[in-house]
């Protein structure tokens, strides 16, 4: 029991991680019919820069003009860290979609994806090329604090991510089902050509279908760096991949289902390393997944697609 | 005159589906263009809405404006130019609110929009009763109705009309056509394609035909439903 749960509370932060990346990928294949293989890399992109404004804020902090007790200091820092990488990585997404996308919107759906590919290589070797190759830490932002409790262990940064993580998926969910703009990205995944017949500019929604998901990308990437403090250029890309097969799982273009499989897709990685040789994790995870893809090819929540390409 | 369209071309890749087409509308007018499949009756409408790119040479002018300066969602919001696409083209997954609201995404004057749902209520009563409703669920008909509407809560200077009667019953199209008729005396221009070529030369007061992407024939309505080649290949004889 106490196994179970513990391994549950490891899952749940474990699977926090893959939902929000998922997100990304589900959003923009909903509302675009594209795969944005960048979207790892945008995610990568989103720890750094939550790696250099923390840093930027750790230092300012360091110069002493405001007097707080360390704790509540770095909770702040932590929480601004969160607000500033996600707008910033707004404007990454938005920048892929417009250079990389857009250009292509009515070219073969293999070039869109061999784009992304190639996005995604730009992405890490212009990092590697601009910061170097060394791993970078990422900056303490919460003491651990561990708590028990029936003999499970929780800390604090866990609960932390979780909770944070759940509340930006209520977030968008609200944001997707009560807003225009949400409308907008819905019905865009029903009927995209006829859109701009309710004078909505289609454009604008693509930038803010790939800026929410890199913001998203970006919380996972600083909630990343809290759980696990190393970061290097290449660290989207196996956890891109992983988060992708989540989405596709989800649902393709399901919201809920990319966030429950993102979960799922943790709680299978968790439970088969509790069991089995760690060497043996992806191996035996994967053919879970695949063996659940051949009973339910669509996914959990994807519907047959009706989306109508043609005039 | 409102809306002038000069040796409009349009091609679908290596098929030219538009031949130099040129046609005007006058302000407050209803105009048909007729013709049978394949004609380029859609593919005129599109190209007025800019959803498909007109060829160079061609020339469309709305209100002094030159339309193709105009993106397509630019189109509706700023020229005041709306289109009931064919087949209607709903968003089934969105609810009938749903889908009317959308239309209004660009407008922010909130109260006009309240006064012209109720006034698009007023007309399809059976829109507001099914409101919160999926709009893949309603009937062929209401399907048509909430078409009209979502395309009079973006814009109600021009409505252009893609077939509204396919699909419809006797009756209903009757319903359809007087509720069109309503809505353009109270201010909307109207350009509508169809097949069924009596029932838009009699709602219609002037009327173009349309041939493989050729206009071959204008025209007063009346004149239309005179003319024997009208009646020979249009008309049933
Ligand atoms: N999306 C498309 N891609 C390629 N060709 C097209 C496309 N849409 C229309 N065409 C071609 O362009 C020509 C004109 O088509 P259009 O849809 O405008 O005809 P229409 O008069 O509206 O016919 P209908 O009464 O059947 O709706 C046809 O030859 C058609 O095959
Ligand atoms: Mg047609």
């Amino acid at each position: 029991m106490t196994f179970l749960l513990q391994n549950l509370i490891n899952a749940l932060q474990w699977g926090s991680f893959y939902a929000l990346i998922a997100l990304g990928y589900s959003m923009v294949y909903g509302v675009l019919m594209l795969f944005n293989f960048a979207h790892g890399d945008v995610f990568m992109v989103g720890a750094y820069i939550g790696f250099f404004v923390s840093s930027g804020l750790l230092a300012v902090a360091a110069l002493g003009f405001v007097a707080l007790p360390t704790g509540v200091m770095l909770a702040l820092i932590l929480v601004l860290t969160l607000i500033i990488a996600m707008f910033l990585n707004t404007f990454v997404g938005m920048a892929v979609e417009r250079i990389g996308y857009r250009p292509l919107r009515a070219a073969p759906r293999a070039s869109a994806a061999i784009t992304g590919l190639m996005i995604g290589i730009i992405l890490e070797t212009g990092n590697l090329a601009l910061f170097g190759a060394q791993r970078r830490s990422f900056p303490t932002l919460i003491e651990t604090a561990t708590f028990q409790f029936a003999g499970v262990s929780v800390t604090n940064k866990k609960i932390m991510i979780v909770l944070v993580s759940l509340l930006l998926m209520l977030a968008l969910h609200i944001f997707v089902r009560r807003t225009k703009w949400g409308m907008a990205m819905r019905a865009m995944a029903f009927d995209y050509v006829v859109v701009p017949l309710m004078g909505v500019p289609i454009n604008l929604i693509a930038l803010l279908t790939f800026g929410l998901g890199s913001a998203l990308a970006a919380a996972a990437g600083i909630l990343y760096g809290v759980a696990y403090p190393v970061l290097d250029p290449y660290m989207g890309i196996l956890f891109g991949w992983k988060a992708f097969v989540a989405a596709i799982l989800g649902g393709r273009g399901s919201v809920l289902g990319a966030g429950l499989a993102g979960f799922l897709l943790g709680f299978i990685e968790i439970f088969v390393a509790a069991i089995f040789p760690s060497t043996m994790r992806d191996l035996i995870a994967f053919s879970i997944i695949l063996l659940i893809l051949t009973v339910r090819p669509h996914g959990f929540f994807g519907e047959p697609y009706s989306a109508r390409l043609r005039l | 005159m409102l809306l002038s369209v000069e040796n409009l071309s349009v091609s679908y890749g290596r098929i030219k589906a538009l031949h130099g087409v040129s046609f005007q509308v006058d302000e407050g007018e209803i105009v048909c263009i007729i013709g049978a499949n394949g004609a380029g009756k859609s593919t005129t409408l599109r190209a007025i809405s800019r959803l498909i790119p007109a060829e160079s040479g061609s020339q469309m002018t709305y209100m002094g404006h030159d339309l193709l300066a105009y993106p397509a969602d630019k189109v509706v919001s700023q020229l005041g130019i709306s289109h009931v696409p064919e087949g209607r083209r709903l968003f089934d997954n969105l609810t009938v609110m749903e889908n009317l609201k959308l239309a209004c995404f660009a407008r922010s004057d909130g109260r006009q929009i309240e006064r012209d749902m109720e006034r698009v209520f007023s007309i399809f009563s059976r829109l507001e009763e099914r409101k919160s409703q999926k709009a893949g669920t309603l009937s062929g008909g209401e399907q048509q109705m909430l078409a009209m509407g979502r395309a009079l809560m973006s814009a109600r200077k021009v409505m252009l009309l893609d077939e509204p009667s396919m699909g419809l019953a006797p009756l209903l199209m009757k319903d359809v056509f007087s509720a069109l008729k309503e809505i353009n005396q109270e201010g909307t221009t109207i350009l509508l394609v169809e097949q069924n070529a009596r029932m838009a030369l009699q709602f219609a007061q002037r009327g173009y035909v349309l041939e493989s992407g050729n206009l071959v024939l204008e025209g007063a309505s009346a004149n239309l439903l005179a003319n024997p080649e009208v009646k020979k290949a249009y008309l049933g004889g």
